[in-house]
């Protein structure tokens, strides 16, 4: 008992199943891959909006998180 | 003692997807302002001095014919009406950009722990957080940096911006597969191999192959003549800083939350 008290952050909670993931996994994934795709690449080599104001909003947080800008 | 019976889970200390997101989405607000103020102390002073080297024109000298001026707004033409004015760009328009890409991150980065937590080895919540965030920062920004690093204003061929973009995403796709991959080869090898051979079969296979694949992509050189190396330095440290400080923003921050989460539960 004394040995086992070594690891006292051991939580036995047990793993996810995949099937619960997936459906977050999907949406919540392609929600958070647009939000990084408006940061990292909108309105350089790709455009949805017509303009610049998006680069120029996020240019430095882009150039910063090392993405081509320009 | 955490094998008596009020140590022992109740049924209600399970993970749920949902509340990981939850978690996942305040580690990355957090993350994200975290790094917003690392770009801000370490990052902006060379974004600003690059500009005044592409303003003076020396940036530039990379151009032979084509029009390499005034491609984006920096205010450093003063025919292009600027949209966004540099004074917010470096500051507000700073921080949206690290926070909404800080959310997006640890949106992304709760799932993959959801996948990961029992999955690769027998690591606590809180150490498979860490891991995920250790091992999400070398696949995701490091091995994608430097394959193609970072470069600050003034520096990069406009011509190029779309080879470059689609292959330094693709490179994050590469590398990240490539890992997802290397960590699945590591367990099923770890019941003939054990934990540390199956580890450093995993770990020294994906660094073969993706330095293989990065030495066989295309690679880019836009620096333009004169362009300080200093400052190249400079801007590139500041880079792999201020993703350092997102990812193990998000890191501890979504280990303390789920830490607190899990015990909460269980007094509950």
């Amino acid at each position: 008992m004394a040995v086992a008290a070594a690891i006292p952050t051991a939580l036995p909670v047990p793993a996810i199943p995949v099937r619960q993931i997936l459906p977050y996994a999907v949406f919540a994934g392609i929600i958070s891959l647009i939000a990084l795709y408006f940061v990292g690449a909108e309105q350089g080599a790709l455009a949805v909006f017509e303009g610049t104001a998006v680069h120029e909003l996020v240019h430095d947080a882009r150039h910063l998180l090392g993405f081509p800008c320009h | 003692m955490p094998l008596t019976e009020t140590d022992a889970p109740p049924a209600s200390a399970t993970l749920t997807v949902r509340s990981l997101l939850v978690w996942g989405l305040l580690a990355g607000l957090i993350g994200g302002l975290l790094a917003f103020g690392f770009a801000s102390a370490f990052g902006e002073p060379s974004v600003d001095a690059a500009i005044a080297i592409e303003e003076a024109g020396a940036g530039h000298s990379h151009g032979d014919d084509h029009a390499t001026q005034g491609e984006h707004g920096h205010g450093a033409e003063p025919a292009e009406e600027e949209v966004v004015s540099r004074a917010f760009q470096s500051t507000g328009g700073l921080g949206i950009g690290a926070v909404a890409y800080g959310l997006g991150l640890g949106g992304l980065f709760s799932l993959a722990f959801a996948f990961a937590y029992g999955r690769v080895g027998s690591l606590s919540p809180r150490a498979t957080s860490l891991a995920v965030a250790g091992l999400g920062y070398l696949a995701v920004v490091l091995v994608p940096f430097l394959t193609y690093p970072a470069n600050p204003p003034a520096v990069g061929n406009p011509d190029t911006i779309g080879d470059r973009t689609g292959l330094y995403f693709g490179m994050i796709a590469i590398s990240l597969a490539l890992l997802v991959a290397a960590v699945a080869t590591a367990r099923a090898l770890a019941p003939r191999l054990g934990g540390w051979w199956s580890t450093v079969v995993g770990g020294v296979g994906y660094a073969v192959v993706v330095t293989v694949i990065a030495k066989l992509l295309p690679s880019f050189q836009e620096v333009p003549d004169g362009f300080p190396g200093w400052l190249l330095w400079e801007f590139r440290i500041a880079s792999l800083g201020t993703s350092a400080v997102l990812w193990a923003g998000i890191g501890i921050t979504f280990a303390a939350l789920l830490q607190r989460g899990l015990t909460r539960t269980r007094v509950a």
